[in-house]
């Protein structure tokens, strides 16, 4: 693929202002699909999470599932949205192969929630609130894999086979209004704008929110005005890309700023803008053309006959609203002040999506500070190793068990290290592995003193230059005990009797 | 639902070719002829449903009106890999196989 | 032919109950029935017979161990195709699901099989129950037992002619616009069409899901009752399943036997349903009834309904519009047909072509009409409209039936016609279903029951009854009267005035079959 090409970010801002729109599709965590009692699974071998709904086999008829909507109105209270008096389902009518039925039941003139408002914080500290439009329920389709081609592209493909465990997944999406003045933190607001949604969806409990597997992904519609409109609001809008399926907050904001920057080039040479889908690539960090919006886009929406409509009971929405966990950005705002870290420090540990995890680490004992280090540290490393998120690794009471073991002398980091991996390796519990790798520190003096001796008869000149004073010499001979002693040993206490011995053993 | 303008009853070939490409039916140029005479004089017949309806009627989609029809998050009905891909014109590795695509997911 | 197929399904039922009669031989008397007429009418689809003698010694050697079984427990069973089985193939007369064994029963099947029903076949109908003839059907017409040449009605001919020509006692049928109640007029049997919901439609192959319903037919409107009761209820698989108490509907028709029921009962006649173009034949054995009826003491209102001139209109948009998307998921990726394009193609060219093949030209007819209906630009005209049209309909009932019980009307505005005879003109079979359509844009029940037979022709002629949603029990006990009433007119119940087959008979039928 030839190099795009692209105006300088600054200069497009200069002559443009950007305006974005985000479409964020949340798969709930319920124990069955939306419409039918399939069991809501990852990772099963395929076409095994079927119900006839999910194959729209003939005679077969969708049940709305009772938890994706109590789901689905905490969501949208949580947006800020109004939950709708009468919501009703409708049927989105397209041909293509992952879908069961060759409709998707969605949702069209009377979502489940409409008219909210999410704020978030950008890592300058700059507030954004970001307009919602809706929110609606609807079910995923299944999954095609492209065989024979290359890359298991959908071009050149020899076939596909279709899997439609994922046919019938409960999905809210939620609609932005286009968000205006976000200027040159527009990629920054749209990638902060998924990370609050995850993290919402993180404390409703409702959703996995696993990027990496599509529990949470992200079309970004993206469109540049000249200056001279700002304020205009709706009135004067720029003709929109649509960038489908950007699937990690690092993409989400390069793909924005590519688009802008990319539309930016085109407008100031004199073209156009062509209203389409984009495609992102990750390894190139390029959006590529997809298909054109054009007639084929009649979707035939109708009210979906197999189903009743839903008049959300006000005690519900009510009991809903009232068991709401406090707002990730007030929290966010919260964690950091009580952990005092600093913003480069927290920001990493929200793009980590570890906030969570250290507040559980923080509430069994462990101070902040410590628990950021081991779990960005060790845990995030083998985490990497193995592309295994760390929170599946290793539990908060786990990490803490780690702890105290160091803070009681027992373990040194490095030693802490070995136990860790020890724990995540499935060896036991940390006092287990420390007793079985035999990792404990040495804190017996008659052990150490002997090696120390045996360090400091080995090297007489520099057990000479310690008698002189010179008792940075001393590193040599406690690098030797460590050594030695296969790192189980307390260099400090190490560091003492050498002293000790090289003065008494004149 | 979709935005509208006023009914047209004029169905010209092209209209019919457009809409057997939305439903999916590779219709012969003489189906598409006679289809084409057949939905204009059913049009001519039908179109009246607009003639007495004014925007103060409520549309009725389910003739008997019920609301909050719900079931529990409860797994049941669950079919076998080999049930579900019983009928298939052809299946490979466990999955159901059709041939290239050339389109792309909405 | 056996007596035993001569009898009604509470007759038969009651011998195989005292032990007279086993279930294997009630099953294989209609099984060898079957056989003996049925190359010539075409009323089965697929039959078992070893699957359905088993399912028969099954209820009689539960029966031996002394359990208690159902009213209907042993008798045979004939099951429109509409409906998934999984003992037999489910087409939906449609050669895109030609060989389609599904991986589970149909609602109303499954309580059908609890009751100890036996299923005896799956039965011929329109395409996707589109049509009012059976000659849609992908697998040949169905002929109607009182008339060689001639059609059974549809989209339900099958199970109507399973009934009537003595195939089976009791048959299970679709009604979207008339396809129980149409049919049965045709051919001198008893169809209803419950309210909306009354029965589960899961597992009924989709037409238009907001006007199908399953309903029962039979000989006898009793018979039509003790199936209602089996099949009625609500059902977790359907959201539109209602979940109501429904009284027993064979305990209404067995209080209505007694003619003197009808007393004060308020029957309105409907202006615009006494539609242009009445067979005179029908006309007259309309007046009849309705004559009988007062003499019996009921009340006879003339009711206006200004609305239900606008009902075919109505609803032949909703549903193409709902049928184009039901019939979307053929598309020869999960089941049905697969017909690939010379040279190969891609998924969306394969899709088309089986689709092409697949299809009739009714159901193509429809789908494409169904798809402008719903197209952008035309949606508030067209669909838009006729589900308003809908509620003025639904407004019309509702102050009709402030003044009235029931609503009568004739089924059908003409007796059987011969095959081929609306070829060519749909809009001529669209409108014969001016009666029937009103009650399933409202979703109200309707019953068709045979009144005579016309003079012109000596074919049957029915009458329908309509009352208001949840009601169903009043137009069995209306039915039941009226039944009575005209057996006692003829000193004959109605079928058993229907033609002896004999073999000449069927010798022609088979020919003209051959010819088709």
């Amino acid at each position: 693929m030839a190099k795009t090409k692209l105006i300088d970010f600054d200069r497009a801002l200069e002559l443009f202002e950007p305006v974005i729109g985000l479409e964020v599709h949340v798969e709930l965590n319920t124990r069955t699909k939306m419409f039918s009692t399939a069991p809501n699974v990852f990772g099963s071998e395929p076409n095994t999470n079927l119900a006839p709904v999910c194959l729209g086999l003939p005679g077969a008829l969708p049940v709305l599932n009772h938890e994706a909507v109590r789901y689905s109105i905490s969501l949208g209270l949580a947006l800020g949205c109004e939950i709708a008096e009468v919501s009703g389902f409708a049927r989105k009518n397209y041909f293509y192969p992952d879908m069961g039925k060759n409709y998707q039941i969605s949702q069209y003139d009377d979502p489940i929630a409409h008219d909210g408002s999410v704020e978030i914080e950008l890592a300058s500290g700059r507030i954004v609130h970001v307009p919602i439009e809706r929110a609606h329920m609807e079910e995923d389709a299944g999954k095609l894999n492209h065989v024979g081609g290359s890359t298991g592209r959908i071009q050149g493909a020899e076939y596909s086979l279709v899997d439609y465990n994922r046919a019938g997944v409960p999905l809210v999406e939620i609609v932005t209004r286009p968000i205006f003045g976000g200027e040159a933190d527009t990629p920054e607001i749209a990638a902060a704008y998924v990370s609050t949604i995850r993290d919402l969806v993180v404390s409703l409990g409702i959703s996995d929110a696993r990027m990496e597997r599509g529990n949470i992904r992200c079309d970004a519609n993206v469109s540049l005005r000249p200056r001279g409109n700002e304020g205009a609001g709706m009135s004067v809008l720029g003709t929109r890309t649509e960038t489908k399926n950007v699937n990690s907050l690092r993409s989400i904001e390069r793909a924005v700023r590519f688009e802008i920057q990319r539309q930016a080039q085109i407008l100031d040479a004199g073209g156009s803008i062509t209203q389409e889908t984009r495609h992102w690539h990750e390894d190139t960090g390029e959006t590529s053309p997809g298909r054109r919006k054009s007639d084929a886009d009649d979707y035939r929406y109708f009210p979906e006959p197999d189903l009743a409509p839903l008049t959300p009971e006000r005690e519900l929405v009510e009991e809903l609203r009232a068991q709401l966990p406090e707002h990730p950005t007030l929290r966010r705002r919260r964690l950091r002040s009580e952990w005092q870290f600093s913003a480069l420090e927290f920001q990493d540990l929200v793009n980590a999506g570890l906030l969570s995890t250290i507040e559980q680490t923080v509430a069994v004992g462990v101070p902040p500070q410590t628990a950021r280090k081991w779990w960005t540290g060790e845990i995030a490393r083998i985490a990497n190793e193995r592309s295994i998120p760390s929170a599946d690794l290793i539990t908060p009471e786990q990490v803490a068990s780690v702890v105290e073991l160091v803070d009681a002398g027992t373990l040194n980091d490095k030693l802490a290290r070995q136990v860790i991996s020890g724990i995540i390796d499935g060896e036991g519990t940390a006092s287990e592995i420390v007793e079985a790798r035999g990792l404990a520190i040495v804190s017996d003096d008659g052990a150490l003193i002997e090696a120390v001796d045996a360090a400091l008869a080995q090297q007489p000149d520099v057990l000479a230059k310690i008698r002189d004073g010179k008792v940075q010499a001393a590193g040599a001979i406690i690098g030797a005990v460590m050594k030695a002693m296969r790192g189980s040993a307390d260099a400090a206490r190490v560091r003492e009797l050498v002293l000790e011995r090289a003065a008494g053993t004149e | 639902m979709p935005e509208t303008s006023a009914a047209s009853t004029e169905i010209t070939a092209d209209t019919v070719a457009h809409l057997a490409g939305l439903a999916r039916i590779a219709l012969t140029p003489d189906e598409v002829e006679s289809l084409t005479s057949d939905l204009d004089s059913i049009l001519t017949h039908i179109a009246k449903v607009s003639e007495v309806t004014t925007p103060d009627v409520p549309a009725t989609s389910h003739p008997i009106p019920l609301s909050n029809v719900t079931r529990p998050d409860v797994v049941s009905d669950v079919l076998t890999q080999e049930e579900a891909l019983a009928n298939a014109p052809e299946a490979t590795d466990g999955m159901f196989r059709v041939s290239s695509i050339l389109g792309e997911e909405q | 032919m056996s007596e035993l197929v001569q009898m009604t399904a509470a007759d038969l039922a009651a011998r195989i109950a005292s032990g007279e009669v086993s279930s294997e031989e009630a099953t294989r008397a209609h099984l060898d029935r079957i056989t003996e007429v049925d190359d010539a009418l075409n009323a089965f689809l697929a039959t078992d017979g070893e699957s359905s003698l088993a399912a028969a010694r099954g209820i009689d050697a539960r029966r031996a161990a002394g359990e208690s079984l159902g009213e209907l427990a042993g008798v045979p069973l004939a099951i429109k195709d509409v409906l998934v089985t999984t003992d037999m193939p489910s087409t939906s007369g449609s050669k895109i699901l030609e060989g389609y064994r599904s991986p589970f029963d149909a609602t109303a099947v499954a309580r059908a099989r609890a009751a100890g029903l036996v299923s005896i076949g799956k039965t011929n109908m329109d395409e996707f129950a589109m049509g009012s003839s059976t000659e849609n059907s992908a697998y040949g017409p169905t002929r109607n037992p009182w008339k060689l040449d001639g059609v059974p009605g549809g989209s339900g001919g099958g199970s109507a002619v399973a009934v009537s020509a003595f195939e089976a006692p009791l048959a299970l049928g679709s009604d979207t616009g008339g396809s129980i109640r149409q049919p049965a007029a045709l051919t001198g049997t008893v169809g209803v069409k419950p309210t909306y919901g009354g029965v589960s439609r899961y597992g009924a192959i989709a037409l238009a899901s907001s006007l199908d319903q399953i309903g029962p037919c039979a000989r006898t409107v009793l018979d039509t009752a003790l199936l209602h009761d089996v099949i009625a209820g609500h059902d977790r698989h359907d959201s539109t399943s209602l979940d109501f108490a429904w009284p027993s509907m064979a305990q209404a028709a067995r209080e209505g036997a007694d003619p003197a029921s009808l007393k004060g009962l308020r029957i309105g006649v409907v202006k615009q349903l006494m539609i242009d173009g009445v067979q005179s034949g029908v006309q007259t054995r309309f007046e009849e009834a309705l004559a009988l009826l007062s003499a019996q003491g009921a009340e006879i209102v003339e009711i206006d309904a200004p609305h239900f001139e606008y009902a075919v209109a109505a609803y032949y948009l909703i549903l193409p519009a709902e049928a184009s998307s039901n019939l979307a998921k053929y598309d020869s990726v999960r089941f049905g047909l697969r017909v690939t394009p010379q040279g190969g193609g891609t998924v969306e060219s394969v899709m088309s072509e089986t689709r092409a093949v697949g299809f009739g030209a009714e159901v193509k007819r429809r789908i494409i009409l169904g798809t402008y209906a719903l197209s952008a630009g035309y949606y508030d005209a067209y669909y838009g409209s006729a589900q308003q049209v809908r509620t003025l309909i639904q407004r019309d009932f509702a102050a009709a039936f402030e003044q009235v019980d029931v609503i009568a009307s004739p089924t059908a505005p003409t007796t059987a016609w011969a095959l081929g005879a609306h070829d060519g003109d749909p809009m001529r079979d669209y409108l014969n279903d001016a009666t029937t359509i009103p009650a399933n844009l409202a979703g109200i029940p309707g019953i068709s029951l045979p009144i005579g037979t016309a003079s012109e022709d000596g074919l049957p002629v029915g009458l329908q009854l309509m009352a208001p949603a949840f009601e169903d029990a009043r137009l069995y006990r209306a039915g039941s009267a009226i039944e009575q009433l005209i057996a006692d007119r003829d000193n004959a119940p109605f079928w058993a005035q229907a033609p002896e087959l004999d073999a000449a008979f069927l010798a022609t039928a088979r020919a003209g079959k051959a010819a088709n």
